[in-house]
């Protein structure tokens, strides 16, 4: 219940899906293994984003053709990544996505 | 809307290899690239999101991977939360809400450092 509401203010506060709070609090609390965790989580974010997403457009926030844009592209590219997971080292890439996170914080942040 | 489909090509790609919703990334390539406010992007970002789930959740099915009924009553009680957190999105400033979303990326990117680090080549 606590992870559920957690999740669910950290999606609608950021935007996000949830799955970085609810992962580790599966596998912390209720002592599921990573993978399980990871494809539980996803599934509930399909009912924390779609309920997030109606609330946000109420204020007329969401810009539907551009997520669409970006959101279609997308499932191609999870099929491909998922694809490449198995076939190069996810070491040099977790290093690379915190790199390309820390550029956009500074970026964000001197706009 | 080329910038469009690169931010989503992309964060699906991360989204794929390290089991991460395309948010993170969406939401600061929606603000980057395509000048929406920080509210509007993390709007946007949801419901971009959205496909993406639904794909992943129904190929982590086959695997027997969800946990259907914790995935159920996951997602029903997380929804007073996000009604919480988007009202509380919508009541700070977009300066506010952009810094600790700011924040919020560090925090990831720290975790992705530490799991890259402790996990043996």
């Amino acid at each position: 219940m606590a992870i559920g509401t957690a999740a669910g203010l950290f999606s609608g506060l950021f935007g996000v899906g949830g799955g970085s709070v609810i992962v580790p609090l599966l596998v912390l609390w209720l002592g599921y293994d990573e993978r399980s965790a990871t494809a539980t989580s996803l599934a509930a974010i399909v009912f924390i984003a779609a309920f997030a997403a109606g609330t946000q457009g109420l204020y007329g926030n969401v810009h539907v053709l551009d997520a669409l844009l970006v959101g279609v592209p997308a499932v191609g590219g999870v099929l491909f990544g998922t694809w490449l997971q198995q076939r190069v080292d996810n070491r040099s890439l977790s290093l690379l996505f915190a790199a390309v996170l820390v550029a956009s914080a500074v970026e964000l942040v001197l706009r | 809307m080329i910038g469009a489909i690169a931010i989503g090509v992309a964060g699906g790609v991360v989204a794929g290899m390290l089991g991460v919703g395309g948010g993170v990334l969406f939401v600061p390539g929606l603000v980057i690239f395509l000048n929406l406010s920080q509210h509007q992007a993390e709007a946007t970002s949801l419901l971009a999101i959205i496909p993406v789930a639904i794909v992943g959740t129904y190929k982590q099915d086959r695997y027997g991977n969800v946990r259907r009924g914790d995935a159920l009553l996951l997602g029903l009680l997380s929804l007073g939360g996000a009604a919480g957190g988007v009202a509380l999105a919508n009541a700070l400033s977009g300066r506010a809400l952009r810094d600790a979303f700011a924040a919020l990326i560090l925090i990831v990117a720290a975790q992705f450092v530490r799991r890259a680090l402790a996990r043996p080549a």
